[in-house]
C-alpha cells in the first residue's frame, strides 16, 4: 500500500535515499545544484550537495560520515552530529526517506 | 496555485526572496531572471463547470491550442533558458490525448513536472503511463468533502467519488499528492472534514485556497463571498491544523485579499518570476491577465523566443517593477513588498489596471469594496453560473451537478 514511512529518524544507521518527487540537479543556468520539489526549489549549499549526492540507499549514515571526517581530517564527532542534523531538518521536510525492503 | 519559491533552508538562510537567492549566486539571467516555474495551460477544455474558473470568461476553443509538436518544442526551449518545473494545468489536462507524451518530453529535456488536474477523466491506467513517464506530482482539486455540495459546485455528478478514487491511485502509484481545496462561502463550513480528508488520503500537501474574484468567479462573488465571521474562523481552523500536524501534512492558506488589510504580492510582482502559457501559447504574466484590455499579449507562434518575450515584451514590461506606480503606491513603503497587489484585479474593480489594488487599505476605494463584499457575503443569492464554452449557464432550482 502506499505511504512512505514519515517522520523517519535519522541515526548513524539510517540509509538515506531521495524520494521520487526530490531532484537534485545542477541548474546550468544559474550554475547551482538545485532541489526540485512540488511547488518548492530549494538551493542547498556546497555541504549539503555533497552529503545529498551520497545519498543513494545504499550506503548508511555511519560510512557518510566516516567518509567526509577522512576527507576534511575533521573530528567525527561534529561532523556525525551536523550531518545527522542535516538529514533530519530534510526528511522532516519530506525530501529525504530511509531505502527499506519491499515489504508487500 | 502557489507561485514556486525557492527556499535555502539547507544552507541555514531564511530568505524572504527565495529567487533574489539564487539570482546572487551569479545567474546569467538578466534584469528579471527566468522564472523557476511555468504553469502550461494546455486546454481550456473541462468536464467541471466550477463558477469560480481561473480560466478566462472567453475560453479558447480545442482548434486554436497548441500542436503536440509546438508543446514540446515549448518544453525544450522552456528547460534551456533554465526553467526547472513545469506545471501542466488547463482547463483539464487530461483532456489533452498527448498528455503523457507531453509530460515524457517534459522528463526528457530536464523539467520537473506537476499534474494539476481535477482527475475525473484518469483512469489507473493513464496515472500509471504518467507516472511511467516520469511524472513528479500530482495536484487534485476538490469542491468538498462529500458528494452532494463537491458534486453540485463542479456542476459535475459523481466527480466527487472519482477524485477520491485517483488520489488513492496517486498515492499507491508512491506520487506524491497536494489536495488543493477552494473555498468560499458555500463550503467553508466543511474545512475541519476537507482536512481530515486530506489526511485519510495520505496527502502530503493542502492548499486551503480561498477563491480569487476575478473571470467566473467575480461572475459569481454574490454566490461565493464569505464573511468576516467565516474567515476569521478559517484562519483559526488552518493555523491549529498547521501547528497540529507539521511533519506530516504541510498546508498552504490563501487568504481572500477582500478582507486583507494589505494587498497580496500579486504572483510574486508582475512579470517578476511567474508567467503562464495559455492553451493558444500567449505567454502571459498571470493566468487572469488577458482579462486586462489593451495589453498585446505575444504567443509562442510570433517569431520572437519565449525569453525574448519575457524580458522585452511590451505587456511585461507595463506593470514590472514599480516605476509605473501611481499615487499612494509610488511614495509607500511596502511597494516592493506587494509591488501595488494585483492588476487583474484593480482592472475588474476600477476600470484601470494601473490603479492601486483596492483590496489595499490606501486604495480611495478599499471601503467601497469591503462593504460591498460583506453585503453580498450576508445577502447574496446561492445561484451559481456555471462555467462553458457558451458564456456560463445559470443553476437551476434542484441542479445536483447536472
Amino acid at each position: 500500500m502506499a505511504g512512505r514511512i514519515r517522520n523517519i529518524t535519522v541515526s548513524e544507521a539510517s540509509r538515506p535515499i531521495l524520494p521520487r518527487h526530490a531532484k537534485l540537479k545542477f541548474d546550468q543556468t544559474r550554475q547551482v545544484w538545485v532541489l526540485l520539489a512540488p511547488e518548492r526549489v530549494l538551493a542547498p549549499d556546497e555541504i549539503a550537495v555533497e552529503v545529498l549526492r551520497l545519498c543513494d540507499g545504499v550506503r548508511n549514515v555511519e560510512q557518510m560520515v566516516d567518509h567526509l571526517a577522512a576527507k576534511y581530517t575533521a573530528d567525527r564527532g561534529a561532523i556525525s552530529a551536523d550531518v545527522v542534523a542535516m538529514l533530519q531538518d530534510l526528511a522532516d521536510k519530506g525530501f529525504l526517506t530511509e531505502a527499506r525492503e519491499k515489504t508487500s | 496555485m502557489s507561485p514556486t519559491e525557492a527556499n535555502t533552508n539547507i544552507a541555514g538562510v531564511d530568505p524572504s526572496d527565495g529567487l533574489a537567492v539564487l539570482e546572487q549566486r551569479g545567474s546569467v539571467a538578466e534584469t528579471f531572471g527566468i522564472p523557476l516555474a511555468v504553469l502550461a495551460e494546455l486546454t481550456h477544455r473541462c468536464p467541471l463547470q466550477c463558477p469560480y474558473c481561473s480560466n478566462p470568461v472567453e475560453l479558447e476553443r480545442g482548434g486554436s491550442e497548441l500542436t503536440t509538436e509546438e508543446w514540446k518544442n515549448v518544453l525544450t526551449e522552456l528547460a534551456e533558458i533554465g526553467v526547472l518545473q513545469i506545471h501542466f494545468s488547463g482547463g483539464e489536462p487530461t483532456a489533452r490525448k498527448d498528455l503523457v507524451e507531453l509530460v515524457q518530453h517534459a522528463s526528457d529535456v530536464g523539467l520537473y513536472s506537476n499534474l494539476i488536474t481535477s482527475a475525473v477523466l484518469l483512469t489507473r491506467e493513464k496515472l500509471s503511463a504518467l507516472a511511467d513517464a516520469g511524472l513528479c506530482h500530482v495536484q487534485i482539486s476538490f469542491q468538498g468533502n462529500e458528494p452532494v455540495l463537491a458534486d453540485r459546485v463542479a456542476g459535475f455528478k459523481g466527480a466527487h467519488q472519482k477524485k477520491i478514487e485517483v488520489a488513492r491511485w496517486t498515492r499507491e502509484l508512491d506520487l506524491p499528492l497536494t489536495v488543493n481545496a477552494v473555498m468560499h462561502r458555500q463550503n467553508l463550513f466543511q474545512l475541519p472534514d476537507i482536512i481530515q480528508m486530506a489526511l485519510d488520503m495520505d496527502a502530503d500537501r493542502l492548499e486551503v485556497a480561498n477563491v480569487q474574484y476575478y473571470g467566473w468567479a467575480l461572475r459569481n462573488r454574490a454566490a461565493l463571498m464569505p464573511s468576516v465571521a467565516q474567515i476569521e474562523e478559517t484562519s483559526r481552523i488552518v493555523e491549529q491544523a498547521q501547528a497540529r500536524l507539521k511533519g506530516t501534512l504541510e498546508i498552504d492558506y490563501v487568504v481572500p485579499d477582500y478582507y486583507a488589510l494589505r494587498p497580496k504580492k500579486c504572483m510574486g510582482g508582475w512579470g517578476r518570476q511567474f508567467f503562464n502559457i495559455s492553451p493558444a501559447g500567449k505567454i502571459l504574466p498571470c493566468h487572469a491577465a488577458e482579462s486586462i484590455t489593451g495589453l498585446e499579449f505575444l504567443s509562442v507562434r510570433s517569431n520572437h523566443s519565449i525569453a525574448w518575450i519575457w524580458q522585452n515584451s511590451d505587456a511585461f514590461n507595463r506593470y514590472r517593477g514599480t516605476g509605473w506606480m501611481p499615487e499612494p503606491c509610488k511614495s509607500c513603503e511596502f511597494r516592493e513588498v506587494d509591488f501595488g497587489g494585483c492588476r487583474c484585479q484593480a482592472f475588474a474593480l476600477t476600470g484601470d489596471a494601473g490603479n492601486t489594488d483596492p483590496a489595499c487599505t490606501l486604495s480611495p476605494m478599499h471601503e467601497q469594496i469591503f462593504k460591498l463584499a460583506e453585503q453580498e457575503a450576508a445577502g447574496g443569492s446561492n445561484r451559481f453560473l456555471y462555467r462553458n464554452f457558451a458564456g456560463g449557464t445559470l443553476e437551476m432550482d434542484g441542479d445536483n451537478g447536472a
